[in-house]
């Protein structure tokens, strides 16, 4: 019976001979739980191959995704929350911005840059999710009011891509200034006849929603991103039944008329290039 | 019987202890009247000293208290009741939670909007507690669009726990419609005026808050979240919500040393409710001020400082 009993006894493999399966080889999707090699993954832009879910992903990838080469200036990357409050919670909002930069590599929850689609001009402004959840604090609204700045000045069209929870509750009358000033900035975009590009990725909630995201010329979504002003759990103890399947879904928000279109981010790129070309003046 | 907030018990004791006194005065032959100057005395210094030492907390109640006036109330007192309420989005429905509609101050014809609250069980909910839907907001921007249409200044008094956050709010887009607000009322060409006469919630105030003048009456509170709903965040329970509102720094004095306020409307000692008249006038003459200086300017200029004004909010550090 040495079909179940091992003839020689211990590992006879020797260690040089040994393979060594690297960290982050493989990536398992949360959706339909397949498995695909990471390299693939990315190949594919962070979507699933199997069943185009839509992984999260920060302001490095998308700017690698979109800009050619992966080149682009970026602005201001150096400025940081001045913390006007002096804010204190569980934890010093001070010790709270230093403790995430050091773990994310990050400054705030928003990167803008200057770079080229397909040699076509486009400043992005992109929020990073793990930055606090991407709230929007003073750093946010400052960064885009400069973008547009910049967008004015040398007459460029502008892409703002969310991912946010919505706004920074340790800056409070701060943050919540912030939709203000994003959204008057915007109307000298309008005024200039500068296209506004607002890209909805998962999730886009509370007071981004209720500003600069819903205010695109072109309001665009990547698919099943969660987009809402209200978050889905403060709805359900409102109405205190459960919500409908597919309630603020980016397919749902489309189905009511707030979005132009749903781009799977595998032809993102190509979508993006061709209506810059047919807004371009 | 007036409405009192726990901080406001002493108060409440010494005008039990005036009516006791009162009553014991028709009823007998003693003679009380040198006991009741004493009391009222002794109230009007407990007053003082009571509400010259406000918390935020104590501040936040009493921009929710019970009695205290109303978006209509101030509306139909400052245009000495020529109010022509005007209603509907032309789109959905006619939302009860805001309210608009043209008015006369002395010669002076002014677009009125505001969130509008209830002062019984059913009034509160018939205005859905002061939370406007998307309709709201965009009645709101109908009857702004409006005024501008005929070169009316626009007044507008914020006071809302929030915008609704019900299935259908998000079905009809409630994030659009405040963010189509901000955009349109930024350019609106015409003089803007919003005072805070209550609560001011976070984006659901904002939505009808984008103002050349942005005055706070002085015992309300605006911020980006309430204390409470700050509190079960940021701490899980509802219980550190006086610790919140002394974080979020949301009073009128904050505000403006915050420089996100442009001024604070006083208010009688004891709160807006306990002296009604006084702070009609005031508010009224803060708009008759402020209307006259803004009408001077011309449009293309008042829109430009507006856009400048906001666009300077925020505290960053540059690296």
């Amino acid at each position: 019976m040495s079909w179940f009993k091992r003839i020689k006894e211990g590992i006879t493999t020797s260690t040089k001979e040994k393979k060594e399966t690297p960290e982050g080889l493989w990536y398992k999707c949360p959706s339909c739980k397949s498995i695909v090699a990471s390299s693939d993954h990315e190949e594919s832009k962070y979507v699933c191959p199997n069943c185009g879910f839509h992984e999260r992903i920060g302001s490095e990838e998308y700017f690698a995704i979109l800009f050619d080469n992966n080149q682009f200036k970026e602005f201001n990357e150096n400025i940081t929350s001045g913390d006007p409050l002096d804010f204190v919670d569980t934890k010093k909002y001070k010790d709270r911005l230093r403790d995430t930069m050091s773990k994310t590599h990050l400054k705030d929850a928003i990167r803008t840059a200057h770079g080229q689609v397909y040699g076509h001009d486009l400043v992005i402004a992109c929020m990073d999710f793990e930055f606090i959840g991407g709230s929007m604090g003073s750093v946010m609204g400052e960064k885009i009011a400069r973008a547009i700045d910049y967008c004015l000045q040398h007459k460029l069209p502008l892409m703002i891509i969310s991912k946010s929870g919505g706004a920074r509750m340790m800056e409070a009358a701060f943050s919540l200034m912030q939709m203000a000033k994003t959204s008057a900035k915007l109307t000298q975009m309008s005024e200039a006849k500068l296209p506004y590009i607002s890209l909805l990725t998962d999730p886009t909630t509370g007071g981004v929603t209720a500003s600069f995201a819903m205010l695109g010329d072109l309001n665009i979504a990547e698919p099943g991103a969660l987009i809402g002003f209200a978050g889905p759990r403060v709805v359900k103890e409102t109405i205190g039944k459960d919500l409908p399947k597919g309630f603020q879904t980016a397919e749902f928000v489309l189905e009511h008329g707030f979005l132009d279109k749903i781009i799977d981010r595998r032809n993102l790129k190509d979508s993006l290039a061709k209506l810059l070309v047919m807004l371009k003046s | 019987m007036p409405n009192y907030l726990d901080f406001e018990k002493p108060i409440e004791e010494l005008y039990e202890q005036l009516e006791k006194t009162k009553q014991i005065g028709v009823k007998g032959k003693i003679d009380v009247t040198k006991l009741l100057a004493e009391i009222e005395d002794k109230i009007e210094v407990v007053k003082k000293q009571l509400y010259s030492n406000l918390t935020p907390w104590q501040r936040v109640q009493l921009s929710r208290h019970p009695d205290r006036p109303y978006s209509l109330n101030y509306i139909n007192a400052i245009t000495d009741n020529t109010f022509m309420e005007l209603h509907g989005d032309r789109t959905v429905k006619d939302d009860k939670a805001m309210i608009g509609g043209f008015g006369m101050v002395d010669s002076m014809s002014v677009m009125f909007i505001g969130q509008q609250k209830g002062h019984n069980t059913k009034s509160r909910q018939y205005r859905n507690f002061g939370m406007p839907n998307p309709e709201g907001y965009r009645k709101a921007l109908r009857l702004m669009k409006l005024a501008e249409k005929f070169n009316k200044p626009v007044v507008t008094f914020i006071d809302t726990p929030g915008a609704y956050p019900g299935l259908e709010a998000e079905e009809r887009g409630q994030g659009e419609a405040i963010a189509r607000n901000l955009y349109e009322m930024s350019i609106l060409k015409v003089p803007v005026i919003c005072i805070i006469i209550g609560e001011g919630a976070s984006g659901g105030a904002l939505g009808i808050g984008i103002g050349d003048k942005v005055y706070m009456l002085e015992n309300t509170w605006y911020s980006v979240i309430s204390p409470e709903s700050c509190s079960s965040i940021l701490w899980r329970n509802w219980d550190n919500k006086e610790k919140a509102a002394n974080a979020l720094k949301l009073t009128a004095d904050d505000m403006l040393k915050q420089k996100l306020i442009d001024g604070i409307i006083n208010e009688p000692p004891g709160g807006a409710h306990s002296n009604p008249e006084e702070i009609y006038q005031s508010v009224k003459k803060v708009i008759v001020t402020e209307l006259g200086a803004l009408q001077k300017v011309n449009a293309s200029d008042r829109v430009k400082n507006r856009i400048d004004k906001f666009s300077a909010m925020g505290v960053v550090q540059e690296g």
